[in-house]
Protein backbone atom coordinates (compact mmCIF):
# COMPACT_ATOMS: atom_id res chain seq x y z
CA UNK A 1 0.00 0.00 0.00
CA UNK A 2 1.84 3.12 -0.99
CA UNK A 3 1.33 5.91 1.75
CA UNK A 4 0.91 8.92 -0.56
CA UNK A 5 -2.28 7.37 -2.42
CA UNK A 6 -5.63 8.64 -0.39
CA UNK A 7 -8.10 5.93 0.11
CA UNK A 8 -10.49 7.25 -1.94
CA UNK A 9 -8.88 7.17 -4.64
CA UNK A 10 -10.79 5.26 -7.40
CA UNK A 11 -7.97 4.77 -10.17
CA UNK A 12 -6.58 1.28 -9.57
CA UNK A 13 -6.35 0.43 -12.65
CA UNK A 14 -3.91 3.11 -13.89
CA UNK A 15 -0.40 1.95 -13.51
CA UNK A 16 2.97 3.65 -13.22
CA UNK A 17 2.09 5.48 -10.20
CA UNK A 18 5.52 5.04 -8.17
CA UNK A 19 7.01 5.52 -11.09
CA UNK A 20 6.16 8.48 -12.50
CA UNK A 21 5.93 10.10 -9.16
CA UNK A 22 9.28 9.00 -7.92
CA UNK A 23 10.90 10.37 -10.94
CA UNK A 24 9.24 13.22 -10.76
CA UNK A 25 10.35 13.64 -6.98
CA UNK A 26 14.39 12.99 -7.65
CA UNK A 27 14.29 14.75 -10.52
CA UNK A 28 12.71 18.14 -9.01
CA UNK A 29 15.08 17.50 -5.89
CA UNK A 30 18.34 17.13 -8.43
CA UNK A 31 17.79 19.93 -10.32
CA UNK A 32 15.48 22.62 -8.04
CA UNK A 33 14.94 22.00 -4.35
CA UNK A 34 19.13 20.40 -3.42
CA UNK A 35 20.53 23.46 -5.50
CA UNK A 36 18.07 26.14 -4.67
CA UNK A 37 18.88 24.92 -0.47
CA UNK A 38 22.59 26.18 -1.36
CA UNK A 39 21.88 29.50 -1.48
CA UNK A 40 20.17 29.10 2.18
CA UNK A 41 22.66 27.15 3.62
CA UNK A 42 25.20 29.41 2.14
CA UNK A 43 23.68 32.39 4.42
CA UNK A 44 23.71 30.33 7.32
CA UNK A 45 27.67 30.38 7.45
CA UNK A 46 27.12 34.05 8.07
CA UNK A 47 26.81 36.07 11.05
CA UNK A 48 23.99 37.95 11.28
CA UNK A 49 25.42 40.97 11.31
CA UNK A 50 27.48 40.26 8.32
CA UNK A 51 24.17 39.48 6.49
CA UNK A 52 22.14 41.96 7.48
CA UNK A 53 24.72 44.57 6.37
CA UNK A 54 25.42 42.83 3.08
CA UNK A 55 21.64 43.45 2.21
CA UNK A 56 21.31 46.83 3.67
CA UNK A 57 24.48 48.52 2.42
CA UNK A 58 23.62 51.69 0.54
CA UNK A 59 24.06 50.74 -2.77
CA UNK A 60 21.89 47.45 -2.52
CA UNK A 61 18.86 49.77 -1.14
CA UNK A 62 19.33 51.70 -4.26
CA UNK A 63 19.18 48.89 -6.24
CA UNK A 64 15.61 47.59 -4.59
CA UNK A 65 14.20 50.77 -4.87
CA UNK A 66 15.19 50.62 -8.75
CA UNK A 67 14.33 46.97 -9.46
CA UNK A 68 11.01 46.69 -7.69
CA UNK A 69 9.76 50.44 -8.29
CA UNK A 70 10.60 50.42 -11.36
CA UNK A 71 8.42 46.74 -11.76
CA UNK A 72 5.57 48.31 -10.33
CA UNK A 73 5.25 50.95 -12.43
CA UNK A 74 5.90 48.49 -15.69
CA UNK A 75 3.42 46.23 -14.03
CA UNK A 76 0.76 49.21 -13.51
CA UNK A 77 1.37 50.50 -17.05
CA UNK A 78 0.55 46.96 -18.58
CA UNK A 79 -2.46 46.89 -16.23
CA UNK A 80 -3.91 49.29 -18.14
CA UNK A 81 -2.43 48.66 -21.85
CA UNK A 82 -2.95 45.36 -21.16
CA UNK A 83 -6.77 45.19 -20.28
CA UNK A 84 -7.26 47.67 -23.27
CA UNK A 85 -5.56 45.14 -25.55
CA UNK A 86 -7.38 42.60 -24.01
CA UNK A 87 -10.86 43.93 -24.45
CA UNK A 88 -10.09 44.87 -28.30
CA UNK A 89 -8.94 41.44 -29.13
CA UNK A 90 -11.57 39.99 -27.28
CA UNK A 91 -14.20 42.04 -27.84
CA UNK A 92 -14.26 44.28 -31.45
CA UNK A 93 -13.10 43.05 -35.01
CA UNK A 94 -10.80 44.89 -36.88
CA UNK A 95 -8.10 43.67 -39.77
CA UNK A 96 -4.94 41.77 -38.58
CA UNK A 97 -6.45 40.80 -35.19
CA UNK A 98 -5.04 36.94 -35.56
CA UNK A 99 -1.76 38.49 -35.96
CA UNK A 100 -2.18 41.10 -33.50
CA UNK A 101 -2.96 38.42 -30.99
CA UNK A 102 -0.29 35.84 -32.01
CA UNK A 103 2.16 39.12 -31.48
CA UNK A 104 0.76 39.48 -27.95
CA UNK A 105 3.34 36.64 -26.74
CA UNK A 106 6.40 38.08 -28.54
CA UNK A 107 7.60 39.27 -25.45
CA UNK A 108 8.16 35.70 -24.19
CA UNK A 109 9.31 34.15 -26.82
CA UNK A 110 11.84 37.14 -27.92
CA UNK A 111 15.54 36.57 -26.24
CA UNK A 112 15.76 38.91 -23.34
CA UNK A 113 19.12 40.08 -24.40
CA UNK A 114 17.54 40.21 -28.10
CA UNK A 115 15.21 43.05 -26.60
CA UNK A 116 17.59 44.19 -24.64
CA UNK A 117 19.75 45.71 -27.65
CA UNK A 118 17.24 46.19 -29.78
CA UNK A 119 15.18 48.81 -27.17
CA UNK A 120 18.62 50.63 -25.94
CA UNK A 121 19.41 51.01 -29.74
CA UNK A 122 15.48 52.59 -30.43
CA UNK A 123 15.81 54.89 -27.39
CA UNK A 124 19.46 55.90 -27.70
CA UNK A 125 19.90 59.96 -28.38
CA UNK A 126 20.62 58.89 -32.32
CA UNK A 127 17.73 55.74 -32.43
CA UNK A 128 14.74 55.99 -34.18
CA UNK A 129 12.67 56.78 -31.12
CA UNK A 130 14.96 58.47 -28.56
CA UNK A 131 15.97 61.29 -31.17
CA UNK A 132 12.32 62.52 -31.60
CA UNK A 133 12.57 62.19 -27.48
CA UNK A 134 15.16 63.84 -27.24
CA UNK A 135 14.48 66.87 -28.42
CA UNK A 136 11.91 66.92 -25.84
CA UNK A 137 14.26 66.50 -22.93
CA UNK A 138 13.56 63.18 -22.23
CA UNK A 139 15.98 60.70 -22.14
CA UNK A 140 15.08 56.96 -21.72
CA UNK A 141 18.33 55.05 -22.83
CA UNK A 142 20.97 54.72 -19.71
CA UNK A 143 18.15 55.78 -17.42
CA UNK A 144 16.13 54.20 -15.17
CA UNK A 145 13.51 55.46 -17.41
CA UNK A 146 14.87 52.79 -19.73
CA UNK A 147 14.49 50.32 -17.11
CA UNK A 148 11.11 50.95 -16.57
CA UNK A 149 10.88 51.00 -20.10
CA UNK A 150 12.29 47.21 -20.52
CA UNK A 151 10.68 46.03 -17.57
CA UNK A 152 6.70 46.96 -19.03
CA UNK A 153 8.13 45.36 -22.38
CA UNK A 154 8.46 42.16 -20.81
CA UNK A 155 5.37 42.17 -18.66
CA UNK A 156 2.90 42.65 -21.69
CA UNK A 157 1.86 39.18 -22.23
CA UNK A 158 1.11 38.51 -18.39
CA UNK A 159 -1.90 40.63 -18.47
CA UNK A 160 -3.53 40.43 -21.71
CA UNK A 161 -3.47 36.60 -21.53
CA UNK A 162 -5.04 36.48 -17.58
CA UNK A 163 -7.74 38.71 -19.14
CA UNK A 164 -8.30 37.63 -22.16
CA UNK A 165 -9.87 34.29 -21.33
CA UNK A 166 -12.50 35.76 -18.61
CA UNK A 167 -13.51 38.39 -20.78
CA UNK A 168 -14.55 35.50 -23.42
CA UNK A 169 -16.01 33.89 -20.97
CA UNK A 170 -17.68 36.65 -19.52
CA UNK A 171 -22.04 36.66 -19.46
CA UNK A 172 -23.02 39.28 -22.35
CA UNK A 173 -26.28 39.02 -21.14
CA UNK A 174 -25.41 41.47 -18.27
CA UNK A 175 -24.44 43.66 -19.86
CA UNK A 176 -27.54 44.06 -22.05
CA UNK A 177 -29.56 43.84 -18.83
CA UNK A 178 -27.47 46.82 -17.21
CA UNK A 179 -27.86 48.87 -20.54
CA UNK A 180 -31.60 48.02 -20.77
CA UNK A 181 -32.32 49.10 -17.64
CA UNK A 182 -30.50 52.24 -18.15
CA UNK A 183 -26.82 52.40 -16.99
CA UNK A 184 -24.79 54.44 -19.20
CA UNK A 185 -21.76 52.34 -21.08
CA UNK A 186 -19.64 53.70 -18.41
CA UNK A 187 -22.17 52.67 -15.58
CA UNK A 188 -22.02 49.27 -16.97
CA UNK A 189 -18.27 49.34 -17.25
CA UNK A 190 -17.37 50.51 -13.79
CA UNK A 191 -20.56 48.44 -11.67
CA UNK A 192 -20.83 45.05 -14.24
CA UNK A 193 -17.40 44.67 -15.84
CA UNK A 194 -14.54 45.32 -14.08
CA UNK A 195 -15.71 43.70 -10.49
CA UNK A 196 -15.35 40.45 -13.49
CA UNK A 197 -12.32 41.22 -14.38
CA UNK A 198 -10.53 42.74 -11.15
CA UNK A 199 -8.79 39.18 -9.90
CA UNK A 200 -7.48 38.48 -13.58
CA UNK A 201 -5.96 42.43 -13.22
CA UNK A 202 -4.35 41.41 -10.25
CA UNK A 203 -3.18 38.49 -11.47
CA UNK A 204 -1.87 39.51 -14.57
CA UNK A 205 0.05 42.63 -12.63
CA UNK A 206 1.42 39.95 -9.88
CA UNK A 207 2.83 37.70 -12.78
CA UNK A 208 3.86 40.61 -14.41
CA UNK A 209 5.66 42.49 -11.24
CA UNK A 210 6.90 38.72 -10.77
CA UNK A 211 8.42 38.62 -13.97
CA UNK A 212 10.32 42.24 -13.73
CA UNK A 213 11.59 42.20 -10.40
CA UNK A 214 14.09 39.38 -11.04
CA UNK A 215 14.67 40.25 -15.03
CA UNK A 216 18.29 40.67 -15.92
CA UNK A 217 19.19 40.33 -19.90
CA UNK A 218 16.42 43.34 -21.20
CA UNK A 219 17.49 45.64 -18.74
CA UNK A 220 21.43 45.65 -18.60
CA UNK A 221 21.98 46.61 -21.66
CA UNK A 222 19.43 50.19 -21.39
CA UNK A 223 20.16 50.50 -17.75
CA UNK A 224 23.17 52.57 -17.85
CA UNK A 225 24.18 50.29 -14.92
CA UNK A 226 25.11 53.03 -12.87
CA UNK A 227 25.83 52.57 -8.97
CA UNK A 228 22.77 54.21 -6.63
CA UNK A 229 21.14 55.52 -10.06
CA UNK A 230 20.36 52.85 -12.72
CA UNK A 231 21.81 49.34 -11.36
CA UNK A 232 19.28 47.09 -10.91
CA UNK A 233 19.40 44.32 -8.20
CA UNK A 234 20.19 41.21 -10.44
CA UNK A 235 23.30 43.27 -11.55
CA UNK A 236 24.40 44.59 -8.48
CA UNK A 237 24.29 40.27 -7.66
CA UNK A 238 26.81 39.82 -10.62
CA UNK A 239 28.67 42.51 -9.44
CA UNK A 240 29.23 40.91 -6.38
CA UNK A 241 29.85 37.63 -7.82
CA UNK A 242 33.13 39.12 -10.25
CA UNK A 243 34.19 40.83 -6.97
CA UNK A 244 34.34 37.01 -5.77
CA UNK A 245 31.96 37.87 -2.80
CA UNK A 246 30.18 35.03 -2.67
CA UNK A 247 28.52 35.52 0.81
CA UNK A 248 27.10 38.93 -0.25
CA UNK A 249 26.25 38.32 -3.37
CA UNK A 250 24.12 35.27 -2.17
CA UNK A 251 22.47 37.36 1.20
CA UNK A 252 21.07 39.54 -1.60
CA UNK A 253 19.93 36.61 -3.58
CA UNK A 254 18.00 34.98 -0.56
CA UNK A 255 16.20 38.69 -0.19
CA UNK A 256 15.24 38.47 -4.07
CA UNK A 257 14.19 34.62 -3.42
CA UNK A 258 12.07 35.34 -0.14
CA UNK A 259 10.28 38.00 -2.04
CA UNK A 260 9.87 36.21 -5.48
CA UNK A 261 8.23 33.40 -3.06
CA UNK A 262 5.71 35.54 -1.03
CA UNK A 263 4.91 36.86 -5.16
CA UNK A 264 4.38 33.14 -6.08
CA UNK A 265 2.11 32.48 -2.62
CA UNK A 266 0.11 35.24 -4.02
CA UNK A 267 -0.50 34.55 -7.51
CA UNK A 268 -1.45 31.22 -6.56
CA UNK A 269 -4.40 32.77 -4.44
CA UNK A 270 -5.26 35.07 -6.97
CA UNK A 271 -5.63 32.58 -9.18
CA UNK A 272 -7.68 30.54 -7.02
CA UNK A 273 -9.70 33.43 -6.43
CA UNK A 274 -10.01 34.14 -10.39
CA UNK A 275 -10.97 30.28 -10.39
CA UNK A 276 -13.71 30.65 -7.93
CA UNK A 277 -14.80 34.12 -9.61
CA UNK A 278 -15.55 32.71 -12.97
CA UNK A 279 -16.62 29.19 -11.32
CA UNK A 280 -19.83 31.63 -9.54
CA UNK A 281 -20.83 33.16 -12.90
CA UNK B 1 4.47 33.02 -16.17
CA UNK B 2 1.91 29.79 -16.06
CA UNK B 3 -0.89 31.97 -16.94
CA UNK B 4 0.49 32.46 -20.54
CA UNK B 5 1.57 28.45 -20.70
CA UNK B 6 -1.73 27.50 -19.32
CA UNK B 7 -3.44 29.00 -22.56
CA UNK B 8 -3.93 25.79 -24.35
CA UNK B 9 -5.49 23.69 -21.50
CA UNK B 10 -8.08 26.89 -20.78
CA UNK B 11 -8.95 27.01 -24.62
CA UNK B 12 -9.34 23.24 -24.61
CA UNK B 13 -11.50 23.15 -21.95
CA UNK B 14 -13.33 26.37 -22.22
CA UNK B 15 -17.13 26.70 -23.49
CA UNK B 16 -16.39 28.66 -26.96
CA UNK B 17 -16.40 31.96 -26.87
CA UNK B 18 -19.32 34.02 -28.06
CA UNK B 19 -19.32 35.93 -31.04
CA UNK B 20 -19.37 39.70 -30.78
CA UNK B 21 -22.79 40.25 -31.91
CA UNK B 22 -22.72 44.28 -31.05
CA UNK B 23 -21.78 46.17 -28.68
CA UNK B 24 -22.78 48.66 -26.14
CA UNK B 25 -20.74 51.41 -26.21
CA UNK B 26 -20.76 54.04 -28.32
CA UNK B 27 -18.68 54.16 -32.19
CA UNK B 28 -16.12 55.99 -31.21
CA UNK B 29 -14.98 54.81 -27.88
CA UNK B 30 -14.67 51.70 -29.49
CA UNK B 31 -12.41 53.39 -32.30
CA UNK B 32 -10.38 54.90 -29.69
CA UNK B 33 -9.92 51.83 -27.95
CA UNK B 34 -8.56 49.86 -31.05
CA UNK B 35 -6.69 52.84 -31.49
CA UNK B 36 -4.77 53.16 -28.41
CA UNK B 37 -4.71 49.43 -28.10
CA UNK B 38 -2.80 49.02 -31.35
CA UNK B 39 -0.52 52.40 -30.90
CA UNK B 40 0.44 50.65 -27.80
CA UNK B 41 1.23 47.57 -29.70
CA UNK B 42 3.24 48.81 -32.86
CA UNK B 43 5.64 50.83 -30.24
CA UNK B 44 6.65 47.81 -27.91
CA UNK B 45 6.12 44.88 -30.32
CA UNK B 46 6.16 45.97 -33.44
CA UNK B 47 8.63 48.70 -34.58
CA UNK B 48 11.32 46.70 -32.27
CA UNK B 49 10.56 43.41 -34.12
CA UNK B 50 11.43 45.68 -37.31
CA UNK B 51 13.96 47.17 -35.71
CA UNK B 52 16.35 43.83 -35.20
CA UNK B 53 15.92 42.51 -38.80
CA UNK B 54 16.68 46.35 -39.98
CA UNK B 55 19.96 46.76 -37.71
CA UNK B 56 21.23 43.72 -39.07
CA UNK B 57 20.51 44.01 -42.79
CA UNK B 58 21.82 47.35 -42.37
CA UNK B 59 25.63 47.05 -43.86
CA UNK B 60 24.10 44.57 -46.47
CA UNK B 61 23.51 40.99 -47.21
CA UNK B 62 27.13 40.15 -47.32
CA UNK B 63 28.10 41.76 -44.14
CA UNK B 64 25.33 39.97 -42.63
CA UNK B 65 26.35 36.70 -44.04
CA UNK B 66 29.72 37.31 -42.82
CA UNK B 67 28.89 37.68 -39.18
CA UNK B 68 26.93 34.56 -39.17
CA UNK B 69 29.54 32.35 -40.56
CA UNK B 70 32.08 33.88 -38.27
CA UNK B 71 34.06 31.07 -36.48
CA UNK B 72 33.00 32.30 -32.92
CA UNK B 73 29.29 33.01 -34.19
CA UNK B 74 28.73 29.19 -35.78
CA UNK B 75 30.89 27.71 -31.76
CA UNK B 76 28.00 30.20 -30.86
CA UNK B 77 25.14 28.78 -32.58
CA UNK B 78 26.42 24.93 -32.08
CA UNK B 79 27.11 25.73 -28.35
CA UNK B 80 23.14 26.95 -28.38
CA UNK B 81 21.98 23.46 -30.32
CA UNK B 82 23.47 21.24 -27.81
CA UNK B 83 22.28 23.05 -24.64
CA UNK B 84 18.94 23.10 -25.99
CA UNK B 85 18.90 19.54 -26.93
CA UNK B 86 19.91 17.96 -24.17
CA UNK B 87 17.65 20.48 -21.91
CA UNK B 88 14.73 20.11 -23.65
CA UNK B 89 14.38 16.20 -23.87
CA UNK B 90 15.61 16.41 -20.45
CA UNK B 91 12.47 18.21 -19.53
CA UNK B 92 10.27 16.80 -21.62
CA UNK B 93 10.94 13.66 -20.03
CA UNK B 94 10.10 15.25 -16.89
CA UNK B 95 6.79 17.23 -17.65
CA UNK B 96 5.29 13.49 -18.96
CA UNK B 97 6.01 11.75 -15.84
CA UNK B 98 4.73 14.76 -13.88
CA UNK B 99 1.56 15.04 -15.37
CA UNK B 100 0.78 11.23 -15.31
CA UNK B 101 1.45 11.25 -12.01
CA UNK B 102 -0.48 14.37 -10.91
CA UNK B 103 -3.24 14.23 -13.50
CA UNK B 104 -4.23 10.44 -13.08
CA UNK B 105 -3.80 10.25 -9.44
CA UNK B 106 -4.59 11.68 -5.87
CA UNK B 107 -2.36 12.46 -3.33
CA UNK B 108 -1.58 14.08 -0.23
CA UNK B 109 0.50 17.23 -1.05
CA UNK B 110 -0.60 17.70 -4.62
CA UNK B 111 -0.43 21.06 -4.46
CA UNK B 112 2.33 21.55 -2.82
CA UNK B 113 4.37 19.90 -5.51
CA UNK B 114 2.34 21.68 -8.17
CA UNK B 115 4.35 24.88 -6.50
CA UNK B 116 7.53 23.58 -6.42
CA UNK B 117 7.45 22.74 -10.29
CA UNK B 118 6.80 26.47 -11.22
CA UNK B 119 9.45 27.40 -8.73
CA UNK B 120 12.27 28.16 -11.43
CA UNK B 121 9.67 30.49 -13.12
CA UNK B 122 9.90 32.63 -9.67
CA UNK B 123 13.62 32.27 -9.54
CA UNK B 124 15.13 35.39 -11.23
CA UNK B 125 17.90 33.90 -13.92
CA UNK B 126 20.45 35.29 -12.11
CA UNK B 127 20.25 33.73 -8.70
CA UNK B 128 19.21 30.41 -10.87
CA UNK B 129 23.14 31.04 -12.08
CA UNK B 130 24.37 31.85 -8.54
CA UNK B 131 23.29 28.31 -7.83
CA UNK B 132 25.76 26.37 -9.46
CA UNK B 133 28.39 28.76 -8.93
CA UNK B 134 28.06 27.69 -4.91
CA UNK B 135 27.53 24.57 -5.95
CA UNK B 136 30.45 23.84 -8.69
CA UNK B 137 32.67 27.07 -8.21
CA UNK B 138 36.27 26.66 -6.96
CA UNK B 139 34.94 27.74 -3.35
CA UNK B 140 31.62 25.55 -4.20
CA UNK B 141 30.33 22.47 -2.15
CA UNK B 142 32.26 20.34 -4.91
CA UNK B 143 34.60 22.82 -5.76
CA UNK B 144 37.59 21.05 -4.07
CA UNK B 145 36.71 17.37 -5.47
CA UNK B 146 36.26 18.81 -8.66
CA UNK B 147 39.23 20.24 -9.37
CA UNK B 148 41.10 17.35 -8.06
CA UNK B 149 39.46 15.04 -10.50
CA UNK B 150 39.82 17.46 -13.11
CA UNK B 151 35.83 17.64 -13.74
CA UNK B 152 34.78 21.02 -15.36
CA UNK B 153 31.22 22.19 -14.66
CA UNK B 154 31.35 25.89 -14.24
CA UNK B 155 32.72 28.33 -17.15
CA UNK B 156 32.17 24.82 -19.15
CA UNK B 157 29.45 23.13 -20.93
CA UNK B 158 28.05 21.26 -18.49
CA UNK B 159 27.35 24.20 -16.45
CA UNK B 160 25.90 25.79 -19.31
CA UNK B 161 23.47 22.33 -19.83
CA UNK B 162 22.81 22.79 -15.89
CA UNK B 163 21.36 26.38 -16.21
CA UNK B 164 19.17 26.05 -19.20
CA UNK B 165 17.63 22.65 -17.26
CA UNK B 166 16.89 24.53 -14.35
CA UNK B 167 15.30 27.47 -16.36
CA UNK B 168 13.21 25.56 -18.57
CA UNK B 169 12.06 22.82 -15.84
CA UNK B 170 8.60 23.56 -15.84
CA UNK B 171 7.44 24.28 -19.46
CA UNK B 172 6.34 20.84 -20.39
CA UNK B 173 4.86 19.94 -17.26
CA UNK B 174 2.79 23.14 -16.78
CA UNK B 175 1.13 22.77 -20.32
CA UNK B 176 0.77 19.02 -19.89
CA UNK B 177 -0.79 18.97 -16.16
CA UNK B 178 -4.34 21.11 -16.75
CA UNK B 179 -4.12 19.39 -20.38
CA UNK B 180 -4.07 16.02 -18.86
CA UNK B 181 -6.22 16.53 -15.91
CA UNK B 182 -8.99 17.97 -18.65
CA UNK B 183 -8.80 15.18 -20.20
CA UNK B 184 -9.43 12.36 -17.65
CA UNK B 185 -8.18 9.07 -17.29
CA UNK B 186 -11.78 6.96 -18.72
CA UNK B 187 -9.84 6.42 -22.28
CA UNK B 188 -6.65 5.24 -20.60
CA UNK B 189 -8.54 2.71 -17.95
CA UNK B 190 -10.71 1.26 -21.01
CA UNK B 191 -7.11 -0.10 -22.59
CA UNK B 192 -5.86 -1.38 -19.72
CA UNK B 193 -9.13 -3.35 -18.85
CA UNK B 194 -9.03 -4.76 -22.22
CA UNK B 195 -5.37 -5.92 -21.63
CA UNK B 196 -3.44 -2.93 -23.34
CA UNK B 197 0.07 -2.82 -20.85
CA UNK B 198 0.90 0.55 -19.19
CA UNK B 199 3.24 1.56 -21.41
CA UNK B 200 0.95 0.30 -24.68
CA UNK B 201 -1.24 2.41 -23.29
CA UNK B 202 0.55 5.47 -22.53
CA UNK B 203 2.13 5.55 -26.29
CA UNK B 204 -0.93 3.99 -28.15
CA UNK B 205 -3.55 6.30 -26.21
CA UNK B 206 -2.54 8.86 -24.08
CA UNK B 207 0.35 10.18 -26.13
CA UNK B 208 -2.50 10.80 -29.47
CA UNK B 209 -3.87 12.87 -26.64
CA UNK B 210 -1.46 14.96 -25.71
CA UNK B 211 0.05 15.18 -28.22
CA UNK B 212 -0.16 18.78 -29.48
CA UNK B 213 -0.22 19.67 -25.92
CA UNK B 214 3.48 18.42 -25.65
CA UNK B 215 4.56 19.93 -29.03
CA UNK B 216 3.62 23.54 -27.80
CA UNK B 217 5.29 22.37 -23.99
CA UNK B 218 8.16 21.72 -26.22
CA UNK B 219 8.81 24.54 -28.50
CA UNK B 220 7.95 27.31 -25.44
CA UNK B 221 10.47 25.13 -24.02
CA UNK B 222 13.21 25.32 -26.04
CA UNK B 223 12.56 29.07 -27.15
CA UNK B 224 13.13 29.99 -23.75
CA UNK B 225 16.66 27.51 -23.51
CA UNK B 226 17.90 28.30 -26.74
CA UNK B 227 17.64 32.51 -25.50
CA UNK B 228 18.45 32.29 -21.90
CA UNK B 229 20.63 34.66 -21.00
CA UNK B 230 20.95 35.77 -17.51
CA UNK B 231 21.60 32.05 -15.94
CA UNK B 232 23.78 31.26 -18.38
CA UNK B 233 25.73 34.66 -18.82
CA UNK B 234 26.57 33.76 -14.77
CA UNK B 235 28.23 30.49 -15.49
CA UNK B 236 29.78 30.92 -18.85
CA UNK B 237 32.72 32.65 -18.11
CA UNK B 238 32.47 34.36 -21.35
CA UNK B 239 35.39 31.83 -23.27
CA UNK B 240 35.12 33.18 -27.07
CA UNK B 241 34.35 30.23 -29.16
CA UNK B 242 33.90 27.80 -26.17
CA UNK B 243 31.46 28.79 -23.92
CA UNK B 244 29.42 31.67 -25.54
CA UNK B 245 25.95 30.61 -26.02
CA UNK B 246 23.92 32.91 -29.08
CA UNK B 247 22.60 35.17 -26.48
CA UNK B 248 25.96 35.64 -24.73
CA UNK B 249 27.94 36.20 -28.41
CA UNK B 250 25.10 39.03 -29.11
CA UNK B 251 26.33 40.58 -25.75
CA UNK B 252 30.05 40.83 -26.42
CA UNK B 253 29.93 41.69 -29.97
CA UNK B 254 27.56 44.86 -28.62
CA UNK B 255 29.68 45.71 -25.87
CA UNK B 256 32.25 46.39 -28.14
CA UNK B 257 30.80 48.43 -30.84
CA UNK B 258 30.32 45.76 -33.11
CA UNK B 259 26.48 46.41 -33.71
CA UNK B 260 25.68 45.38 -36.95
CA UNK B 261 27.10 41.77 -36.17
CA UNK B 262 25.31 41.87 -32.95
CA UNK B 263 22.03 42.25 -34.60
CA UNK B 264 23.14 39.63 -37.02
CA UNK B 265 23.04 37.15 -34.71
CA UNK B 266 20.12 38.50 -32.68
CA UNK B 267 18.12 38.44 -35.84
CA UNK B 268 18.69 34.56 -35.90
CA UNK B 269 17.27 34.26 -32.38
CA UNK B 270 14.08 36.75 -33.70
CA UNK B 271 13.74 34.41 -36.12
CA UNK B 272 13.41 31.53 -33.96
CA UNK B 273 11.07 33.44 -31.87
CA UNK B 274 8.94 34.18 -34.85
CA UNK B 275 8.64 30.79 -35.60
CA UNK B 276 7.69 29.47 -32.41
CA UNK B 277 5.34 31.93 -32.26
CA UNK B 278 3.77 30.73 -35.60
CA UNK B 279 4.07 27.22 -34.77
CA UNK B 280 2.08 28.09 -31.26
CA UNK B 281 -0.75 29.88 -32.77
CA UNK B 282 -1.20 27.22 -35.67
CA UNK B 283 -1.63 24.34 -32.25
CA UNK B 284 -3.86 27.22 -30.98
CA UNK B 285 -6.51 26.94 -34.12
CA UNK B 286 -5.89 23.22 -34.38
CA UNK B 287 -7.06 23.01 -30.85
CA UNK B 288 -9.60 25.82 -31.52
CA UNK B 289 -11.45 23.73 -34.65
CA UNK B 290 -10.88 20.30 -33.02
CA UNK B 291 -13.19 21.76 -30.32
CA UNK B 292 -15.35 23.25 -32.24
CA UNK B 293 -16.09 20.09 -34.13
CA UNK B 294 -16.10 17.96 -30.83
CA UNK B 295 -18.66 20.47 -29.54
CA UNK B 296 -20.99 19.96 -33.43
CA UNK B 297 -20.80 16.28 -32.77
CA UNK B 298 -21.92 16.21 -29.12
CA UNK B 299 -25.27 18.35 -29.93
CA UNK B 300 -25.58 16.39 -33.29
CA UNK B 301 -25.91 13.13 -30.83
CA UNK B 302 -27.90 14.75 -28.55
CA UNK B 303 -30.24 15.70 -30.89
CA UNK B 304 -30.21 12.09 -32.33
Amino acid sequence: MNPFVSRSSANRVIPGFGLSLGFTIFYLALIVLIPLSAIFLKTFTMSWDAFWSAVTSPRVMASYRLSFGAALIGALINVIFGGIVAWVLVRYKFPGKRFIDALVDLPFALPTAVAGITLTSLYSSNGWIGQYLEKLGIKVAFTPLGVVLALTFIGLPFVVRTVQPVLEDAERELEEAAASLGASPWQTFIRVILPGIVPALLTGFALAFARATGEYGSVVFIAGNMPMVSEITPLFIITKLEQYDYAGATAIAVVMLVVSFVLLLTINLLQAWTRKRAGKS
Amino acid sequence: MSAVLDTVAKDAAAPAPRRATHTLEPRWVRHALITVALLFLTLFLFVPLVAVFFEALKRGWATYVEAVIDPDALAAIKLTFIAAGISVPLNLVFGVAASWAIAKFDFRGKSVLLTLIDLPFSVSPVIAGLIYVLLFGAQGWFGPWLMDHDIKILFAVPGIVLATVFITFPFVARELIPLMQAQGSEEEEAALVLGASGWATFFRVTLPNIKWGLLYGVILCNARAMGEFGAVSVVSGHIRGETNTMPLQVEILYNEYNFTAAFAIASLLALLALVTLAIKSLIEWRLHAARKTNLQMQTTEHRA
